[in-house]
């Protein structure tokens, strides 16, 4: 406990099972909305917005957006998991209390609602990269390289929306988050359109976002080539969130084991 | 051998100290009460020999492991009934009891075994695949105190067992707190009903202000503390009576609210004189584990 570095031990797989356990028992609506999603985007905006637009950097809008969407879902998913749920499971039912009153750490908690919060964000992620298959708007084999970057760009949003919960003292707090740097990301990050349509100041600042670093790698991986400096965008994804990880467990144990 | 060793504990939240010097000791098979209005440091005691908080100063050996390096070892061997309800609501009795365990690394197969004998302690065989909310206020805390039996722990840590209870389900509560005594089982548990201590605990201790004031077995604390007679004289005339009368009659008398409290050796001559009078009522007792705690704890409300 009075280490700086987390004590890191497999227990915290039970966490995981925990929120697993439950997320079964509502699988089916669950995996329903994680393929809904992604198909009202793509023919909404994919179809719809794009039929009217020219072809982006050489694939169709709605191919070009299916790479970008592949992320944006992604961070939404960890976000509200490691947001609005964990903060249920921290304050409103006291599951995290009742959890270290067992011979489990808030070590094991905190890195358990992590990685449970990454795991759901891989399971919206994937179902993205189905619905392209599915729409034929899959390059090549590459695609599957996405799912590692899906896992990265999800621990990176459940650390940063841990940081969140561990600051905040209701669920309305989190409104400021996703009016301050969720929504900035998915419109100014390469979701919708390429980067290099924005003025050069914003597209510095939205080159500084995590966002961004994702969408540079997901974007050519769907559509069949390998992304330029890929290893300096798994870079700073990676940074993010193990420093994310580790601002979140601070600041949670300063909260719990006060 | 002690379960629990407590020594030296201090604990401050901004410069306030809420735990201020505690020393006790827990003896294997024992039930041990703390007893203290509210904001006494009870609670706080409790987070810091389970290690879920760092003491300032002081040491804690618990089941013996010392809690300071190996809290999450000694939690391996104790249960916990917390004072706020933390079921799971997401799953039924069964589930939780199931999930529980799995903290406590026991597999799938040792928890199905254990299920069966503990939905019977608790009362709640019927209701096992019940969801939380189903369930009573005092369905919830069997439920809560099953579940801090799932590891079939040495020594159980009770943070008021009983509080929000009606009286039906309390005692309940404290005829399967008496059953794990005889099991063997040691006990603390952190009360303000000195009723549940008087009934339930071998020995305790009264803390106020982050200290121990007083520590024994509650028959020692009546008696070393208290008068062992007490006389309460309500009505219109209790004033007048207790200026004329009974200040003299008694060794002790103390006014709070509309009651007059008399304490005295014998109180016979208190009883043969408020016996004739017309304008006041009176009640004549034993004194009791209230009359020491509010002795030693004053009789000022506390938030």
């Amino acid at each position: 406990m009075k280490s700086g570095f987390p004590a890191i031990s497999l227990r915290f797989i039970h966490v995981w099972r925990r929120n697993l356990l439950v997320w079964r028992k509502l699988a089916v609506p669950s995996v329903l909305g994680n393929l809904a999603d992604p198909l009202l985007y793509m023919v909404g905006l994919g179809f719809g917005l794009g039929s009217m637009l020219p072809q982006m950097q050489g694939v169709s809008y709605v191919a070009f957006l299916a790479g970008g969407v592949v992320c944006s879902s992604t961070m939404m998913t960890a976000s509200f998991e490691a947001m609005y749920s964990a903060f249920s499971r921290m304050h409103v039912q006291r599951t995290w209390d009742a959890i270290i009153n067992a011979p489990l750490t808030l070590d094991d908690v905190v890195l358990g609602e992590l990685v449970w919060a990454a795991s759901k964000s891989v399971l919206s992620g994937c179902a993205v990269l189905v619905v392209a298959a599915a729409l034929g708007l899959v390059g090549s084999a590459l695609a599957l390289l996405i799912i590692p970057v899906i896992l990265l760009t999800g621990l990176v949003f459940a650390g940063l929306g841990l940081i969140i919960t561990a600051l905040s003292p209701s669920y309305d707090f989190f409104m400021y988050y996703f009016t301050l740097a969720i929504t900035p990301m998915m419109l100014l990050c390469g979701v919708f359109f390429p980067p290099e349509q924005l003025p050069s100041a914003v597209r510095a600042a939205a080159q500084v976002l995590p966002l961004s670093h994702a969408v540079a790698l997901s974007r050519p991986l769907m559509n069949g080539a390998l992304p330029d400096h890929a290893w300096l965008h798994v870079l700073v994804l990676a940074l993010y969130a193990g420093v994310s990880y580790g601002i979140a467990r601070h600041l949670l144990k300063k909260r719990i084991l006060k | 051998m002690t379960h629990l060793a407590v020594s030296g504990l201090r604990k401050s939240y901004d410069g306030r100290e809420v735990v201020a010097g505690v020393d006790f000791e827990l003896a294997p098979g024992e039930c041990f009460g703390l007893l203290g209005p509210n904001g006494a440091g009870k609670t706080t005691t409790l987070r810091l020999v389970l290690g879920l908080t760092q003491p300032d100063a002081g040491s804690i050996t618990l089941l013996d492991h010392d809690v300071a390096t190996h809290a999450r070892e000694a939690r391996a061997r104790v249960g916990v009934v917390p004072q706020l309800d933390n079921l799971d609501p997401d799953f039924t009795v069964r589930e939780n009891l199931l999930v529980y365990g799995r903290y406590f690394g026991m597999t799938r197969a040792d928890v199905e075994r254990r299920i069966p004998e503990l939905l019977d302690y608790a009362g709640l065989t019927t209701r096992a695949d019940a969801r939380i909310q189903a369930l009573s206020g005092g369905m919830k805390r069997r439920l809560t105190l099953a579940r801090a039996l799932i590891n079939d722990a040495d020594l159980l840590f009770l943070d008021e067992p009983t509080t929000g209870l009606d009286p039906q389900a309390r005692h309940l509560i404290w005829e399967r707190l008496r059953q794990l005594m005889l099991r063997g089982k040691t006990l603390l548990l952190t009360t303000h009903f000195m009723e549940e201590a008087e009934r339930l605990c071998h020995r305790l201790a009264i803390m106020d202000h982050g200290r121990i004031i007083s520590i024994g077995t509650p028959r020692e604390l009546i008696a070393t503390t208290i008068e062992p007679e007490v006389i309460e004289v309500y009505g219109d005339g209790a004033d007048e009576w207790a200026a004329a009368a009974g200040s003299q009659l008694a060794l002790r008398c103390e006014k709070h609210g509309e009651t007059v409290f008399c304490y005295a050796r014998d109180a016979h001559a208190l009883v043969s004189d408020l016996a004739d009078r017309v304008n006041v009522r009176y009640l004549h007792r034993r004194a009791n584990l209230e009359d020491v705690f509010l002795k030693l704890t004053g009789r000022e409300l506390r938030d």
